[in-house]
């Protein structure tokens, strides 16, 4: 019943208008200017102590951090790629924050802020992008999936587990990522048809960060990303993604919704990826600098910063010790990466099934055998 | 002296094998950071910055800006301080093509530069020196704080915010990538001529048709400093740069290349041989043995145009191509009925005129071996669809080279296509032995007296040249009249 009247409810000039739980869309709610100046929006009240503002700035600053080491590892030739989240720290950092312990989210490959958010050791996700394994932490413990490299098949994913959510009668949300080229893929519109038939709890968040590696937005959709949800027949919210209190709240309330029973939300993160898609990528060869210096006023982590220091939640102390917190952890990741070890050749066969195949088994023997025939053997 | 380190070319995209030093960001001598960029190369995919991975002081740059290394190639020494016992670069290295040297715990990161490679670094030349060159009189903006050694300090590459005084974290070229735009935008710094060929514009910024232009008149578009937006290249500026040139410049002439050399050099010679030979004959024999005098028609044929149309639907002439040129061979057999003396010969031996019954009808056909005049046999006693399929084959024989000699043999008269060359006339040899021939030109829509208004109609040229030593002028006139009024009123052909 839920799902056939939202159904009739959206139907509606201005698309998401009408939803339930977010009442009269703007355009694009923001909490924080790109000054630094909190506004108030009376849908998206956030209540927030002095503690948790310092925390969330504290995110976003380390998550930065150990991007541009990363970014500097690959350089170096310790790592084999990697996506940098450089510019769309403030929409993971507060979509991840915005979860509850119960609640799983369902990353793209570039969700590291998001990892950060759900206590994932930066090492573990270093180790992905190093090829010695395929994402160190355990999903289940965590509620965070391993990253996803195939475009959109996440959402499908995330779809399937909210069903299974609401049939086990749990009060757990899903979160699931995806970008705006993602919105083009075929699984993705089928996540949200299914999501919108049965009222799964999924909360679908887009990052909007402009472009699909070099094909810029104009190129995916004639609308504005968050006006497609309508087409499901679900609320669609645009959220300013370099605000990190906006998307906190916004995401907080479409996974009460969906915890509530009144079926999926779609958010679209307007951010920008300051960097390039990858570090085989080179935006120079696609986009102007001057979009980039445009985008650098509206940087994230500086409107907090600025926040922070004109409201005296936090002193110049307080910065230092998180930059000093950041180097640390800096040093960490790169000592950890360069010193991870190479993985057994064997282990790739303990991974495949929960429980060991025979099949499997005699493979691996056979494997473990040949590798052994050699002159000195190689190392278990 | 301390331990060495040597960092080997990484690979910074996936599966890339080389890459190109654009320009070296530190000097001998320098003291470095971890992470501070060393240099900037450019691969297959992208521009970007290498960060130091030791901190120490530079003792050796193993290569010079603009050269192609491959990947797993040491490109720098580091002195990273510290026993200089430990070890020497060539005795610490592990086997060439392994990147990283021994990282702590002894092992070798091998991420990049799989498997042994032994081969040199190679110099190719440099696309463009201009930004480099630029660049590198540019200071660069390096923090000085030591990586990792106090925790207030912020680290090199890093800009957690970013403020005036910081430089951004920079991904790919980006730096290149502003000068580029500089350039593009027409800056203040784009005076010289070569100015606009900033490093990833692989030629100048020009429309096809200004590239054309300047092509043709022999002018290097690289040499011009555009004048459009963007610095695109106006066809405004390659007149300049004519003009400034032949003020007392040298011009290329375009596609015949160079002035100098002798005339040999630049002729091709082609031995004469087969259908040019065997064409080159005839037509000596045919020009300086039969005075030719050639007339001309100019004929509305709108009518015969829709007639084919119609005809084409007609379940006879079902499967033949219905063709102008099949009327105009319709219309000349017809005109020869009534003016049989057009369809003869001359023989010099016997002194006679020989008038033929029959007609041999003469298609002059362009083939891949030059041109060929088969012709239809008994054409004048054939339907209209037999004469048509007879067109079909005759011409698809020819273009894929297998006339026989027979089919070449014994024609009587000739027609000559050259409307589809987009021609509109010509004044056509004789084919040896005949007396006329027939040339047809395009059929075009011009605009033509008719009814008393000037109004768009078909209209193609008809010429004919003759022998006059058969033919006489008021012969020839009336045969080629005959065949213009057929094709201009079909329905003609009815009172012939």
């Amino acid at each position: 019943m839920t799902a056939l009247r939202q159904a009739t409810e959206v139907v509606d000039p201005v698309p998401g208008a009408s939803a339930p739980h977010l009442p009269q869309q703007p355009d694009l709610v923001q909490l924080l200017t790109p000054e630094g100046e909190r506004v108030e929006q009376p849908d998206y009240s956030l209540d927030i102590s002095d503690e948790e503002l310092r925390s969330l700035y504290r995110d976003l600053a380390l998550v930065r951090r150990w991007d541009v080491e990363a970014t500097a590892l690959q350089r170096q030739g310790e790592l084999g790629i990697w996506a940098s989240l450089l510019g769309q720290e403030a929409a993971q950092v507060g979509a991840g924050r915005a979860l509850a312990d119960g609640d799983m989210a369902f990353p793209t490959y570039r969700e590291h802020g998001v990892a950060w958010a759900r206590g994932v050791d930066p090492l573990d996700v270093m180790s992905l992008f190093r090829g010695v394994d395929n994402g160190g932490w355990d999903p289940v413990a965590r509620r965070f999936n391993l990253y996803t490299i195939v475009i959109g098949a996440q959402c499908l994913h995330a779809t399937g587990y909210a069903m299974g959510v609401q049939r086990d009668g749990s009060e757990d949300a899903v979160l699931a990522f995806l970008g705006d080229g993602a919105t083009s893929q075929g699984e993705v519109n089928e996540a949200m048809v299914f999501a919108a038939s049965f009222a799964a709890p999924v909360v679908f968040f887009c990052q909007n960060n402009q472009y699909a590696i070099s094909v810029p937005l104009e190129r995916q959709t004639r609308i504005p990303l968050y006006q497609r949800a309508a087409g499901f027949g679900f609320p669609g919210v645009r959220v300013d993604g370099n605000d990190v209190l906006a998307v906190l709240a916004v995401t907080r309330a479409a996974l009460q919704a969906a915890r509530e029973g009144q079926g999926p939300t779609f958010i679209e993160a307007f951010t920008y990826r300051m960097g390039a898609h990858t570090t085989s990528d080179d935006p120079t060869r696609y986009r102007l600098a001057s979009e980039l210096e445009e985008w650098k006023l509206r940087d994230p982590i500086a409107r907090l910063k600025a926040h922070l220091s004109r409201d005296g939640i936090a002193d110049a102390a307080f910065f230092e010790s998180v930059d000093a917190e950041g180097d640390e952890l800096a040093a960490r990741i790169r000592t950890g990466t360069v010193e991870m070890p190479d993985p057994a050749p064997s282990s790739m066969f303990e991974h495949v099934y929960a429980e060991q195949t025979p099949p499997l088994a005699a493979q691996q023997a056979e494997f473990e055998a040949y590798h052994a025939s050699f002159e000195g053997g190689v190392e278990r | 002296m301390g331990a060495l380190k040597q960092f080997r070319l990484p690979d910074v995209g996936e599966g890339l094998t080389e890459g190109e030093i654009l320009q070296w960001l530190v000097a001998v001598g320098e003291t470095v950071t971890v992470n501070q960029p060393l240099c900037e190369v450019e691969t297959a995919k992208a521009a970007v910055e290498l960060p130091s991975p030791f901190a120490g002081t530079v003792t050796e740059l193993l290569f010079d800006a603009g050269t192609m290394v491959d990947v797993g190639t040491p490109i720098i020494t580091i002195d990273v301080g510290g026993d200089a016992a430990t070890a020497a670069p060539a005795t610490d290295e592990p086997a060439a093509g392994l990147i990283g040297g021994s990282a702590p715990g002894g092992r070798t990161a091998v991420l990049v530069g799989y498997g042994p490679r032994t081969t040199e670094a190679r110099r190719r030349p440099r696309r463009s020196g201009q930004v480099v060159a630029e660049r590198a009189t540019a200071p660069i903006v390096l923090p000085e704080a030591d990586y990792g050694s106090g925790g207030s300090e912020r680290p090199p590459l890093l800009a957690t915010a970013p403020d005036a005084d910081t430089k951004p974290v920079r991904h790919g070229g980006l730096e290149v990538g502003r000068q580029a735009e500089a350039h593009a935008l027409g800056g203040a710094a784009a005076p010289s001529s070569q100015a606009p060929q900033g490093r990833g514009r692989l030629r100048p910024l020009a429309k096809p048709p200004v590239r054309k232009y300047a092509k043709d008149l022999g002018v290097d578009l690289a040499a011009i400093t555009g004048s459009g937006a963007g610095g695109v290249i106006t066809r405004a500026d390659v007149d300049a740069a004519l003009a400034a040139r032949g003020a007392g410049g040298t011009v290329l002439r375009g596609s015949f290349g160079a002035e100098n050399g002798t005339p040999g050099e630049r002729e091709q010679r082609i031995p004469i041989k087969g259908v040019r030979k065997h064409t080159a004959a005839a037509m000596v024999a045919s020009a300086f043995t039969a005075p030719h005098v050639t007339e001309f028609l100019t004929v509305d044929v709108t009518r015969m145009m829709k007639l084919r149309a119609r005809l084409a639907a007609r379940p006879e002439l079902a499967g033949v191509k219905v063709s102008p040129l099949l009327f105009v061979a319709k219309a000349l057999l017809l005109a020869v009925g009534r003016h049989p003396m057009v369809n003869s010969s001359w023989d010099e031996a016997a002194q006679e005129i020989v008038v033929k019954d029959y007609v041999n009808l003469g298609i002059a056909a362009a083939t891949p071996r030059g041109l060929v005049v088969p012709n239809i046999k008994d054409a004048a006693r054939m339907s209209l669809a037999e004469l048509a399929g007879a067109l079909a084959d005759l011409t698809a024989t020819a273009r894929e080279g297998r006339t026989a000699p027979a089919d070449m043999a014994g024609g009587t008269i000739t027609i000559t296509n050259v409307g589809v060359f987009g021609v509109d006339t010509g004044t056509p040899i004789l084919n040896p032995g005949e007396s006329a021939i027939l040339a047809f030109g395009a059929v075009r829509e011009m605009p033509w007296v008719h009814k008393g208004k000037v109004v768009p109609r078909q209209v193609t040229q008809l010429a004919l040249s003759f022998d006059h030593r058969i033919i006489d002028g008021e012969l020839g006139s009336r045969f080629l009249a005959d065949i213009g009024a057929l094709l201009h009123d079909p329905g003609a052909a009815l009172a012939f």
